[in-house]
């Protein structure tokens, strides 16, 4: 028993000295749990071997944790992370109230300029970078080109809504367990909200006028949410009200759903065998439209960025250039092939052929960045930055508080015109509260 | 004929008590199940019960990714120590309440419960500054005093309920005997409560591991315990259930094996008193 004490308090002995022997600075990471990110932290003895003063350290955690999580910190100026992995919705906040540091001073080489311009936008505030991308992604059809064959029917490659419910109605066999079309349905802003958003602005609805009145009394939120809830309780699988992106991927994988219109990264998914029983059948076409100037897709990235109470700045600096750069994009291709890379951040990786080459989808998914606008998400000028959101803090809140409205519809509890009218009234009462 | 019907019944009874075990079960079978198959079994419709190619992948994916033992270490000692300093805060307490009562004894305890009524969240903005300005942002003392807080209550509790079915006359036959308060509580009280101190240990040491929402917001990469292990396989863009399941069946791996062992004094003490 002594000797087990005695070789205990040797061990712990030893792991303090082999750490103040190292005496390397340690920065902390706060990332999500994404493909993407995973295969960061796998290739970070690249980083280690070029900074050898510098260790890291990772916490990943589920997106929304995540959100809450770095927000708590932030806000508090807790200093618990240097690096935080945060959405385009929260750059322009975040750097509004100057939580963040500014990434204008990248260090030679990094090319800021071959940034997608789409992508730079959203993390550009009176013309400060404040957030280095580190993965885009837009959202797309996805479809299934032998059903599609079958039904005699072609995909156009620019889709209108009208061709997607006439595709969606052709390929619907519900005694074969086939669905149409499987959209987004679970309530909240990162989830129905984002779709339903990005939906309405091809049909020229918005969130607000150029006065931050509430527009859900509009015919062109009306016409969204008519054709969704049309589309969905015709087409859909049943039960959609609690499908998101994990439950309509399922879906897909198995063959269940003629058309899955969402996010961009979910092309290397269905495409992948090991995982999709239909990986050899996808086609991709970018987001419908309603022949009004403006597709039903949205733009997200996650971006690297360093909060202002970090103490260091310079070795965090070290690691967002490190993760973001052309050079970072190479070592995944050179260690996990061209189709792992992170897509939608740099114009230099959609000129590369073999990234062309390997992923099929590519050349989409840069389509469908470059055809949304941040700035300009719908037909009408609105007063607010964001395609699928609206760049306010209030609109986390008021955002899942809508999308339980029309959650509840496609579940059938209320009608869409009770749903808009509760949308409505909620969303004005949140705004005057928040004194706009 | 009277037996052949407790027989019966015996039987019907023991089908029932396992039917419900096994539902109750089911979950955490589904999970450890989901554990050992690839990701596109793990989502496979109809569900796959048994018949898959079982794989060890997950485990050595999520060994790779993460360090488990780190997880588990600060587990082991948040868990631990907050049960024991609420135990050093509780004994005494629990026999002030119960053997010398005084007139809002009652009321104490009453107000004690009411703190586990406020969601956690309404106090997370002030701890978290508090812990801030103190330095105990994302270390294992920090938890374990958070921790130790939220349980004390139940600690007291529970071992104010225990000390109650203690004769009072046994300790005032100790005193008579010359022990002092140190002696009688620890040398009287406490063996007779055995039973109640180890359910209320082992029910805290349960608490204490499966907290998550303190553990997951106070923490960072340090002192984060086995709930940010889990926290961190979970995602909203992407299928990795089977490796979630794999890191939650790790995680959980250790406490069921500690609750499978000592199932007997946990059933004990939480029905210590039951029966009269």
């Amino acid at each position: 028993m002594t000797t087990t004490i005695r070789a205990g308090l040797l061990a712990c002995a030893a792991g303090v000295l082999t750490a103040s022997a190292a005496g390397a600075e340690t920065i902390t990471i706060a990332t999500v749990n994404n493909g993407d990110m995973i295969r960061m932290q796998k290739l970070t003895d690249d980083f280690t071997a070029k900074n050898p003063g510098i260790e890291l350290e990772w916490v990943t955690l589920e997106e929304n944790v995540l959100r809450q999580r770095v927000t708590q910190d932030i806000a508090t100026n807790g200093g618990q992370f240097d690096v935080m992995t945060i959405g385009t919705y929260e750059v322009p906040i975040w750097a509004g109230q100057d939580w963040l540091v500014p990434l204008n001073d990248m260090p030679e080489g990094y090319d800021a300029d071959d940034i997608l311009p789409a992508i730079a936008g959203g993390l550009t505030t009176d013309g400060t970078l404040y957030a280095a991308p580190f993965y885009g992604e837009s959202s797309m059809v996805m479809y299934r080109k032998d059903l599609m064959e079958a039904a005699g029917m072609e995909m156009p490659e620019a889709p209108t809504w009208d061709e997607i419910r006439a595709a969606a109605e052709a390929m619907t066999d519900e005694d074969a367990g086939i669905y149409g079309i499987c959209l987004r349905g679970k309530a909240g802003w990162g989830e129905n909200m984002a779709f339903l958003t990005a939906m309405s602005n091809s049909y020229g609805a918005r969130w607000f006028d150029e006065e931050w009145n509430a527009q859900f009394d509009s015919p062109e939120w009306e016409a969204t949410l008519t054709d969704y809830l049309e589309l969905m309780n015709n087409y859909g699988p049943p039960g959609a009200s609690s499908n998101g992106f994990n439950e309509n991927l399922a879906l897909f994988q198995q063959g269940k759903c003629g058309m899955w219109i969402d996010a961009t990264v979910a092309a290397s998914f269905v495409t992948n065998p090991a995982d999709s029983t239909v990986a050899d059948q996808v086609g991709f076409a970018l987001a419908p439209d309603k022949g009004l100037g403006k597709r039903g897709n949205w733009l997200w990235a996650w971006n690297l960025a360093i909060p202002a109470g970090s103490e260091k700045v310079d070795a965090a600096k070290a690691f967002v250039a490190w993760a973001t750069s052309k050079e970072y994009t190479a070592l995944v291709a050179e260690n996990e092939g061209w189709a792992n890379v992170p897509p939608g951040t740099r114009t230099s990786l959609y000129e590369n052929q073999d990234y062309l080459d390997a992923a099929p989808f590519a050349q989409m998914t840069l389509e469908s960045i470059n055809a949304a606008d941040p700035q300009n998400p719908t037909v009408d000028p609105v007063p607010y930055v964001g395609v699928q959101f609206v760049a306010i803090p209030e609109f986390q809140g008021i955002g899942t508080a809508v999308g339980q409205q029309f959650s509840a519809a496609l579940a059938g509890q209320i009608t869409a015109q009770q749903a808009l009218e509760n949308a409505q009234k909620l969303t004005t009462r949140e705004m005057e509260r928040s004194g706009y | 004929m009277a037996r052949k019907v407790t027989t019966q019944r015996m039987a019907l009874n023991t089908v029932l008590a396992w039917a419900i075990g096994l539902l109750i079960f089911f979950p955490i079978l589904w999970t450890i199940l989901t554990s050992f198959k690839t990701e596109a079994q793990a989502i496979a419709d109809p569900p796959i019960f048994l018949g898959f190619n079982w794989t060890l992948e997950n485990y050595v994916e999520v060994q790779e990714r993460s360090n488990y033992f780190r997880h588990f270490w600060n587990s082991v000692v948040i868990s631990l120590g907050s049960t024991l300093l609420g135990l050093v805060i509780a004994v005494p307490a629990a026999w002030a309440m119960a053997f010398v009562p005084g007139k809002r004894t009652k009321d104490v305890l009453m107000w004690m419960l009411s703190t586990k009524m406020l969601p956690p969240v309404g106090v997370l903005v002030p701890i978290y500054l508090m812990f801030k300005s103190l330095g105990l942002l994302d270390t294992q003392l920090g938890l374990v005093i958070v921790l130790t807080l939220i349980n004390l209550p139940i600690i007291i509790w529970m071992l104010y309920t225990y000390f109650r079915e203690i004769p009072g006359e046994i300790l005032e036959a100790a005193r008579m005997d010359g022990a002092t308060l140190k002696g009688e509580v620890v040398h009287v009280l406490l063996p007779m409560a055995v039973p109640g101190m180890a359910s209320t240990v082992l029910l805290n040491i349960i608490l204490a591991w499966n907290e998550a929402f303190w553990t997951l917001n106070l923490t960072a990469a340090k002192a984060a315990p086995l709930t940010a292990f889990i926290a961190s396989y979970s995602s909203p863009e992407g299928l990795f259930y089977a490796k979630l399941s794999a890191a939650s069946t790790m995680a959980i791996a250790p406490i069921l094996i500690m609750g499978w062992f000592s199932q007997k004094q946990l059933v004990r003490g939480l029905t210590f008193g039951a029966v009269k």
